[in-house]
């Protein structure tokens, strides 16, 4: 661990492989984030399924290049096929828990994530999976940092997506809808938003961004059934650290988890990869609880 | 605070079937000793989740962490850990009678300890987190323990501790077992009956529908939290032990922390028999059992599909459980006088 830590000042130049495949990976985790932040501000359901679908996401992927689809142009097939499916889901499970308490979407949203990821076990079974690119990987400093192009390429993709949401809920009327539920559902009621609907695009929309995701990690990194928790808690940490509705620190925290991932699974070894994650997120929660502690009048 | 109106009978029944189910079915033995397990998992869940309001989802982290503790402390009484470790079960520990049974009492003490104190530790840093956050943080603990059981060398890493030999026959054992966990099911379910019955419960309960208020009311919450999880803590610890023990070996996904499967079970039972009830886990946790063991193997392969279903079913469209159910159905069976001008009001209050 040690002789990890004299190695990265030694051999400065590792570090820039180290950030770089932070930077790339964890673009993604924005992604996943991003739509979790939105289902929990606009709907407020925490969706543990989150990472599910950002598996099944990669699996139809991977599914559309066995019959020799690239994935970046099977990407729309699989946002549209993921929307429908949050669509579905919406109509069918989630609409019954939006009132309730908060722990019952979080269960019911965990019974999802259970049945989806059974389901893609039995559909693909239980390999370790990754979509073929076609992409080269390139060197420089002599062959001390290695890049694969197709994970520039999902970052570049990465920055697209995000700019297109961004812009579609500045802009459409759709977007200004879910604006505007998210800040007061009785009062976009009266002013005649159907929030129902809102509600069941926002779900959607999410299925979709996470399907999106799914697709990229497919190709610059692995899928299996049973990976998608790591995701939905990343997308927690991410979403915890950040607060609600901060885009910028969605971002910044997202980028953050991806290079800190990187360096303990460098330092530590890579079995401690997850560990770092789940331990990030106990870590982020008691930081929050001594920042919430601050504003909160303690009765002794 | 109503106290428990159950007539004796059926609990004469229940000790009476739970003692003559082995000898009746005798190939079935460990079976109901798990039963009785999966009861003890519900009863301690449901003291912090239905009757506190704060739903844990990693409370099968004590019950991993008593095994380990009692694995640790059973075998380092006759040898040393990180040899016996590293030969990777290649040898168990041989034992008779009086040391094998001398070394798991003293194990199942420091597991139960141990746990009470790790629960002390982890509601410090835990409770202060509210609802859903207390929910995903507590399921981070238990993830992220079972990761680090799993790196950690001197208990045996990913491939486990092989726990002492049992020195009499495989049929002698199970009887044992189930006699131990039996008798610490009723125990538990003694310990909780008298706990619900004094003012800790009105203060927990209290807690559950109002924090705040609470604490303005001069309740000491931060200390009846920590003392509910610290009891959840201290039996889920022993049974933790005795599972170790019964099962012969320790292993961290399967054995120690199956967060997917006992854990979620204890939530998915006390929904089912109807949280912050007394007798709801218990009916929930049996019929949940003896569904799964019949259904389980008709299955092939879809049981887990099931089990989302289930849980997804329960909690959007039956969340009440089977015994909020009948309450709701019959309430003066339950001692719950219903003024027909107020029932209204009374039962959206209630939900």
């Amino acid at each position: 661990m040690l002789d990890n830590l004299i190695l990265l000042t030694k051999v400065p130049v590792l570090n820039i492989q180290l950030l770089l495949d932070g930077l790339f990976i964890g673009a993604i985790f924005v992604l996943a984030a991003y739509g979790l932040a939105l289902v929990w501000g606009v709907m407020n359901v925490k969706n543990l399924a989150q990472g599910e679908f950002v598996i099944m996401g990669g699996y139809f992927a991977w599914h559309l290049s066995t019959y020799g689809i690239h994935p970046i142009l099977g990407m729309p097939i699989v946002c549209a096929i993921m929307f429908v499916f949050g669509w579905l889901l919406y109509i069918t499970i989630i609409k019954w828990v939006i009132t309730r308490d908060l722990f019952t979407s979080l269960l019911a949203t965990f019974g999802i994530a259970l049945v989806v990821q059974q389901a893609l076990n039995l559909a693909y079974g239980p390999e370790v999976r990754t979509a073929a690119s076609g992409f080269t990987t390139r060197s420089f400093f002599n062959g001390m940092v290695t890049i694969a192009e197709i994970k520039f390429v999902s970052f570049l993709l990465c920055i697209v997506l995000a700019a297109v949401v961004i812009i579609f809920m500045k802009r459409s009327r759709m977007g200004q809808a879910i604006r505007a539920t998210a800040q007061d559902a009785r009062a976009a009621r009266v002013m005649g938003i159907d929030t129902e609907r809102v509600y069941a695009f926002t779900y959607a929309l999410n299925a979709a961004i996470c399907g999106a995701a799914g697709v990229l990690i497919s190709m610059i990194w692995v899928i299996q059934p049973f990976y998608g928790v790591v995701h939905s808690i990343r997308a927690f940490v991410i979403v915890t650290a950040a607060g609600l509705g901060n885009l910028p620190g969605v971002i910044i925290a997202g980028l953050g988890l991806g290079v800190a991932e990187q360096y303990s699974g460098f330092v530590l070894g890579a079995q401690f990869q997850q560990a770092t994650v789940v331990g990030l997120l106990v870590v982020v929660l008691v930081w929050r609880q001594i920042q919430l502690s601050r504003h909160r009048q303690v009765v002794e | 605070m109503r106290s428990d109106q159950t007539p004796w009978w059926v609990y004469v029944l229940l000790l009476v079937g739970g003692i003559i189910a082995p000898l009746v079915f005798p190939a079935y033995t460990t079976q109901i000793a798990f039963l009785w397990l999966m009861i003890l998992f519900a009863l301690t869940w449901d003291l912090v989740g239905g009757q506190m309001g704060y739903n844990s989802l990693g409370n099968i982290f004590f019950f991993g962490a008593g095994m380990y503790i009692s694995a640790v402390v059973q075998i380092g009484m006759f040898t040393d850990v990180g040899t016996y470790t590293s030969a990777r079960g290649g040898e168990q520990l041989v034992l008779g009678y009086w040391d094998y049974f001398s070394s798991m009492f003293v194990g199942s003490i420091a597991a139960a300890l141990g746990c009470v104190i790790f629960a002390i530790i982890l509601g410090w840093v835990m409770f202060g987190l509210r609802g859903p956050y207390f929910a995903i943080g507590t399921l981070g603990i238990a993830l992220s323990a079972r990761e680090l059981a799993g790196t950690w060398e001197w208990i045996g890493g990913g491939s486990g501790i092989a726990m002492p030999v049992y020195p009499g026959y495989p049929d002698e054992k199970s009887l044992v077992f189930y006699a131990l966990i039996f008798v610490l099911a009723i125990l538990t379910f003694i310990c909780v009956r008298w706990l619900y019955s004094t003012r800790f419960a009105l203060a927990i309960n209290a807690i559950r529908d109002d924090e705040v208020k609470a604490e303005a009311m001069g309740i000491h919450t931060w200390r009846h939290k920590t003392f509910a999880w610290a009891v959840s803590a201290f039996f889920l610890g022993i049974s933790g032990a005795l599972f170790g023990n019964l099962t012969g070996f320790v292993e961290p996904l399967e054995v120690a922390f199956p967060t997917i499967t006992f854990g979620i079970f204890m939530v998915v039972m006390s929904l089912l028999g109807g949280k912050g009830t007394l007798w709801g886990p218990v009916i929930g946790a049996t019929v949940f059992h003896i569904v799964k063991e019949v259904t389980w193997t008709y299955l092939l392969g879809w049981q887990w599909v099931a089990l989302g279903l289930l849980i997804i079913i329960n909690v959007v469209f039956f969340q009440q459980g089977i015994m909020g159910w009948m309450q709701q159905k019959w309430p003066e069976r339950f001692g719950v006088r219903v003024d027909k001008r107020m029932s209204k009001e009374a039962r959206e209050g209630s939900t």
